[in-house]
């Protein structure tokens, strides 16, 4: 019904649509089938054109109020009540409300003799008392072609078939008529030249022993439709069609940022980690630790309280709790809490189609706000590589659409970690991760890049990503004139460094030491000069001692001689010491 | 549904089965099909059957609900309720031949009237 909205205003004056209520269907055809006209459902044994024919009936009653008229060939309504109930579908339900007719037409060949003209009024008085008796808006024919089986005058059947789909026109009711899918035809018995309204072909292939439905608009008159080909599915809650091409790229972004768990990575992105809703790639080679960093980042959101959603196709979840737990990573309370889910299933168990149903539905069960899908590659393996492709645009539309952060981890195989199906699908991605081994000297260690990060700046640099018991961490990887070294290269160039830093910084010390034994020797020397010179002033001293007692001698003996000659004291005293002399006075 | 009224009904006329017959005709209004196919199979009845059989004619045009009981697809449509087992033949009856060997009459009553 939501897609009925703007899209199909301007269409519905020209052609009324009968949403279908099938996921994805009403998406490819604009709204629906053709309201009032007859729809032709082609496809081999097994391709679902019942349960398309049956869900369309059942939505019709159940969510658009159009009760409906289930006229099998087939099948009795027993076991199309089985088969449907398998889907989810109350038809008991429906039937009991008079929301629903389910009328068994039997048909055995060989059982009827004819003789002379005849026509299949009772067919069609049988499907006016159903459709009178509860207001039908939606008729089905499953299988119709089973007249064919039946009736042996083809000339007839085929003038009263016309007839039939004239009228079923002229009623107005939007009617599904199942058919088989012939050799050159698309129909065993060509009744898609009575139907030319809506053709729709299923299609059920197997490519490599996997299986995948298709669903493919043949032919829709008046209106515009999607014309690809387009993988359906059939889960537990009816048929879903997964278009990719309707889809437009308008997702909500978010400028919140997330932490990846591991501190050194977020410095590697700008800081900050991801974007929320934004979708990460890890490429690696084995053993590179791509699940180690998608449990990290499964845990850190665990921490932050939000959810995260664990794909495991490769490792069942009770040994990835164990492998993390060697590197000191505890999932179990994360798991125990329910903030923390695994969903461990082989590749190989069911066809790309089916993974997807699976993944959808846990995701709206669930609604985490991290999905992890480790790897997405086992899962691409088992498809073709365009379907593959196809898969995970629609799982990354369908995450962005939701605001939920992926992580998707993809092995590589051989030793170039850059390969086809990568940078066919990297182009999907927002964030694309290279985890790498780097073997040399007798040992392999593992180096990280950040290979691209829109809309944030990233280092360019490449780490090397160590895995130790207290969990992981990343280091600077020794770029010098010889390379990138890393592991015990990188310690032997560390501790090389080290031994030279100690080596200068022990010469510095020594020659410190000699510098301050210079200056104590200096400094003593200058003791000596010192004492030497206050030796010579201590004499100089004693000199001019000696010299004033001598002169004041002289001067005491001279002014005795002067006193004794009548002299004249003061002139005396003037010039030779006359205040001595005066103070001796 | 054919089969299960096929063993119902013996129950109360084992006895007369071999003798009696009852059919039953679906026809649609007066419709020229559904008319000649009324008097084809009286007639056919009145030469081989005659005095121990009883048609019973429905007509779906004012009880359609009666069509999906006894599976009727076309018109006009005879049911062969007795003797057992249930015969279907379809069409206006114009062929005698091919009703005859469609109700078991030929093999039953007058195999040399075939040829």
């Amino acid at each position: 019904m939501k897609h009925k909205g703007p899209k199909s205003t301007p269409r519905s004056v020209n052609l009324p649509k009968c949403p279908t209520g099938i996921r994805g269907l009403d998406e490819i055809t604009g709204g629906g089938l053709p309201r009032g006209r007859p729809t032709l459902v082609c496809g081999g044994a097994g391709c679902g054109k019942t349960l398309l024919a049956a869900e369309f009936l059942v939505r019709g009653a159940s969510l658009y109020n159009e009760p409906g008229v289930l006229m099998t060939f087939e099948e009795t309504g027993a076991e199309i009540n089985a088969n449907v109930s398998s889907l989810g579908f109350d038809l008991t339900g429906l039937v009991r409300r008079k929301k629903i007719v389910v009328d068994y037409v039997h048909i055995e060949p060989g059982e009827v003799h004819e003789s002379g003209e005849y026509d299949l009024e009772g067919l069609f008085v049988r499907l006016n008392y159903a459709i009178d008796s509860i207001g039908a808006k939606r008729v089905v024919l499953d299988t119709l072609e089973a007249l064919f089986c039946g009736l042996r005058n083809e000339a007839i059947l085929r003038a009263e078939l016309r007839r039939l789909f004239r009228w079923l026109k002229e009623k107005g009711v939007t009617a599904v008529i199942t058919a088989e899918r012939g050799r050159e035809q698309l129909t065993r018995h060509g009744l898609e030249e009575y139907v030319s309204d809506c053709v729709i072909l299923l299609d059920h292939r197997v490519n490599d022993q996997i299986a995948t439905r298709h669903l493919r608009v043949v032919k829709y008159r008046g209106a515009l439709h999607g014309t690809n080909e387009f993988p359906f599915l059939i889960g537990a809650d009816g048929l879903s069609v997964l278009p990719i091409t309707s889809l437009a790229l308008n997702h909500k972004v978010s400028r919140a940022r997330i932490a990846t768990g591991i501190p050194r990575l977020d410095a590697m992105l700008g800081g900050q980690g991801f974007f929320r809703g934004s979708s990460i790639l890890l490429t690696g080679t084995p053993g590179t630790g791509k699940t180690i960093i998608s449990a990290n980042f499964a845990h850190a959101a665990c921490l932050r309280g939000e959810r995260a959603l664990f794909f495991s196709f490769e490792e069942s979840p009770n040994q990835i709790i164990r492998n993390m737990h060697s590197i000191g990573l505890r999932l179990e309370p994360q798991v125990k809490s329910g903030l923390l889910r695994f969903h461990a299933a082989r590749p190989s168990l069911y066809g790309l189609e089916m993974h997807l149903a699976t993944i959808f539905k846990e995701i709206a069960e669930f609604k985490p706000a991290v999905v992890i899908i480790d790897p997405i590659t086992s899962l691409m393996d088992g498809g073709l590589a365009s379907e593959g492709k196809a898969m995970v645009t629609r799982l990354i539309d369908y995450l962005k659409a939701g605001q939920i952060t992926s992580l998707f981890t993809s092995l590589t195989q051989g030793g170039h970690a850059l390969q086809q199906s990568e940078a066919a699908m990297s182009s999907l991605m927002d964030s694309w991760l290279l985890l790498q081994d780097f073997e040399g000297n007798g040992e392999r260690n593992r180096v990280l890049y950040v290979l691209k990060a829109r809309g944030m700046a990233h280092s360019n640099q490449i780490r090397e990503f160590l895995i130790s018991n207290r969990g992981v961490d990343l280091v600077d990887a020794y770029i010098g004139p010889s390379g990138v070294l890393t592991g015990s290269a990188r310690a032997a160039q560390t501790s090389l460094e080290k031994a030279a830093a100690l080596a200068s910084q022990q010469e510095a010390a020594r020659r410190k030491r000699e510098l301050v034994r210079k200056r104590v020797a200096l400094e003593r020397q200058i003791g000596g000069l010192r004492s030497e010179h206050e030796a010579g002033a201590e004499e100089l001293r004693q000199i001019d001692e000696q010299v004033g007692t001598q002169t004041r001698l002289l001067t005491t003996e001279r002014n005795e001689l002067g006193r004794l000659r009548q002299a004249d004291v003061s002139a005396a005293a003037g010039s030779l010491g006359g205040p001595r002399n005066g103070k001796t006075h | 549904m054919n089969a299960a009224k096929g063993k119902r009904r013996p129950s109360g006329s084992d006895a007369k089965a071999a003798k009696f017959w009852q059919l039953r005709l679906y026809v649609m209004d007066q419709r020229p099909k559904s008319v000649a196919a009324f008097s084809n199979l009286k007639r056919i009845c009145e030469d081989h059957l005659k005095g121990r059989y009883r048609i019973t004619v429905i007509d779906l045009l004012k009880k359609p609900h009666l069509a999906s009981g006894d599976q009727i697809l076309a018109t006009p449509t005879v049911i062969r309720l007795l003797p057992v087992p249930v015969r279907t033949i379809i069409g206006s009856l114009s062929n005698f031949d091919q009703v005859l060997v469609g109700l078991d009459l030929r093999a039953a009553d007058q195999p040399e009237r075939a040829s």
